[in-house]
């Protein structure tokens, strides 16, 4: 009884702030369900090509829905045609270059960290490497490959894709090194510890999930990396993104086989990046936001 | 045979022992900092700085396909390249691209943060699915849209088509006045959850009170913007900006697959030219010419954000 006369005596303020909650959070809704059908719109049309038979996804007007969804078909063609083991040459690439960048980074990482060697202008010029323009760094590399005949080799690939990290992973790992308390450290030198040792059984397991979101960006990013490998690329060692353009000729278009190359290049990336979530903002500002 | 000395122990000096001891040097703090850091820094000299050393000095030279040891020519490459039509065409091109695709992944991503800001529920779902352009192969989402784009057997004219009510056949990827946008719809896809992202960690560390109080004073909500958020949100805006400009400015891989720098050369950036003077070409003293000029251009932008971050940096010390 009380509150219906509540409302009636007095329904002005209470309601108009319900109403204009009720309105702002359609607003706010209707935005992000425009923004859902937008991002998410390409990642449904790939993963239907790739689902598709030729015949289906060449004709006009398009076919949303296949059919009779197999990708059999087309990972078959995948495979025939080298996709598959373009994958497998893009794993080994950069997965050897993302250990490598992570083992040597950090140790350069504690030392920037620790002692401040060379001062913030040497951990700068360091950084300032990753803002190059690609295509700026891998002619003269491609020179200086040349010469030494590393061009198309699996190492020539390694050395520049590792090096190309070293900034980030420097980078990140210096922060998160400077998270670990370094009392911490200190006592275990207290006990006995050398410094490396401290560095390895103290240091990094403290600073462990910082090294892992660390190594899975820098996979990520040599993981997409395109220009790089097309220039140093020709026969023997064939990334995925490289061999994509090959599926886009002139005269030709392998649609199926693309669509199903992104997708099981992409899938991985994915997966990782939705356990990672935390860390991507970090990540892809180099730390300077958290 | 093992003695102490003091807390030290020597040990009998043989190869294995004297390499130990040179890794237990590490531990010694003055030598052991370089160390550390010489690996990294040996790689980075061998492989980046050093073939750029290089390409300064063929940059004065003028090797080319035909050419293969070179002469000194001065600053030809450098003069050549500011008379060279298609060069400047490229620069314009990559600036128009930058500021066009910066500005609109900045307001769109804003306007996202913006949304996604305080309470929703639902949004622990959204927010992942909105963040994940981002981490996909920039060739891979350009290829994607090459399909999405296509005259025939895309899905972009059918859906036009529906709203025309009779069909449509736009070329996008060869049409002068449709190229541009569809490169910016592509470019704005993969590159506006990186504001957003970016843009909503900034806006979330900022202490509501602030706006509420702002509120209560009476202020609209465009003065709460304009005076409030905007201000504790610049910093954070800043080296969103220049992050994705500078990665702008480089941009190959979307344009390399949705055009590839056509019809003709309208599409044309520095990275697209400067590949094809390089390893179509094979201009090597020109194209050593194009590096320096890029770098030139790039570290400018660098400095800026060395400034930004370098504050960061004396916080964090």
């Amino acid at each position: 009884m009380t509150t219906s006369a509540y409302k009636t005596l007095a329904p002005t303020a209470a309601r108009k702030r319900t109403w204009q909650k009720a309105r702002t959070y359609a607003w706010r809704y209707a935005l992000l369900v425009g923004a859902l059908g937008f991002f998410g719109f390409p990642a449904f049309w790939i993963a239907t090509i790739a689902f598709k038979s030729s015949s289906e996804y060449f004709r006009n007007p398009p076919v949303w829905i296949p059919a009779s969804p197999n990708i059999a078909q087309n990972l078959d063609k995948v495979v025939r045609t080298g996709g598959l083991t373009s994958i497998g040459n893009s794993l080994i690439v950069t997965t050897s270059a993302t250990l490598i960048a992570l083992i040597v980074g950090t140790l350069a990482a504690y030392s920037l960290a620790r002692y401040r060697t060379g001062g913030p202008n040497f951990a700068f010029w360091i950084l300032s490497q990753r803002f190059l323009p690609p295509v700026s760094v891998v002619f003269p590399v491609f020179l200086l490959f040349r010469a030494l005949r590393w061009v198309d080799t699996f190492h020539g690939l390694i050395v520049l894709y590792a090096t190309f990290s070293l900034p980030f992973v420097v980078w990140m790992m210096r922060s998160y090194i400077r998270e670990v308390p370094i009392e911490i450290e200190e006592s275990a030198q207290v006990d006995g510890a050398s410094r490396l040792r401290t560095l390895f059984s103290i240091t990094l397991p403290l600073a462990s999930p910082g090294l892992i979101a660390t190594g899975i960006f820098t996979f990520i990013f040599n993981w997409n990396e395109f220009l790089f490998a097309l220039v140093l690329s020709r026969t023997n060692v064939i990334t995925y993104p490289v061999k994509l353009t090959s599926y886009f000729g002139p005269e030709a278009a392998f649609w199926g086989e693309a669509a199903t190359v992104s997708l099981l290049a992409t899938l991985p990336v994915v997966i990782a990046t939705l356990l990672m979530q935390r860390y991507l903002v970090t990540g892809l500002t180099l730390g300077a936001v958290k | 045979m093992i003695r102490r000395e003091g807390y030290r122990i020597r040990y009998p000096s043989t190869p294995i022992n004297r390499m130990l001891a040179s890794i237990r040097a590490l531990s010694d703090k003055r030598k052991g900092k370089y160390v550390l850091v010489a690996p990294a820094t040996v790689m980075i000299l061998a492989i980046v700085l050093f073939p750029l050393l290089y390409a300064i000095v063929v940059s004065f030279q003028n090797i080319d396909a035909r050419t293969a040891v070179g002469t000194f020519v001065g600053p030809k490459n450098y003069l050549d390249a500011f008379r060279d039509a298609r060069f400047l065409n490229a620069l314009g091109n990559t600036l128009f691209f930058t500021g066009v695709a910066v500005t609109f992944e900045l307001l769109l991503g804003f306007i996202l943060a913006q949304t996604l800001i305080g309470h929703l529920p639902g949004k622990r779902f959204i927010v992942p699915i909105l963040m994940l352009p981002v981490v996909i192969a920039p060739l891979i989402v350009g290829y994607t849209w090459r399909m999405l784009w296509d005259t025939q057997y895309g899905p972009i004219n059918q859906v036009l088509g529906w709203f025309a009510g009779r069909p449509i056949e736009l070329v996008w990827l060869a049409n002068p006045v449709t190229v541009w946008p569809a490169i910016f719809i592509t470019e704005i896809w993969q590159w506006t959850p990186f504001m957003f992202l970016v843009l909503l960690a900034g806006l979330t560390a900022i202490n509501p009170e602030y706006r509420e109080a702002a509120e209560i004073d009476g202020a609209s909500s465009w003065q709460t913007l304009r005076y409030i958020t905007l201000p504790l949100i610049w910093p954070v805006m800043a080296v969103a900006i220049l992050f994705r400009a500078l990665d702008a400015f480089k941009v190959f891989d979307i344009i390399f697959a949705l055009t590839n720098g056509g019809p003709g050369t309208m599409t044309e950036t520095i990275s697209l030219y400067a590949y094809s003077v390089g390893f179509r070409n094979f201009r090597i003293s020109y194209m050593a010419a194009l590096t320096l000029i890029l770098i030139a251009i790039v570290s400018v932008a660098i400095t800026f954000l060395w400034r930004r971050m370098s504050a960061d940096q004396e916080r964090m010390a």
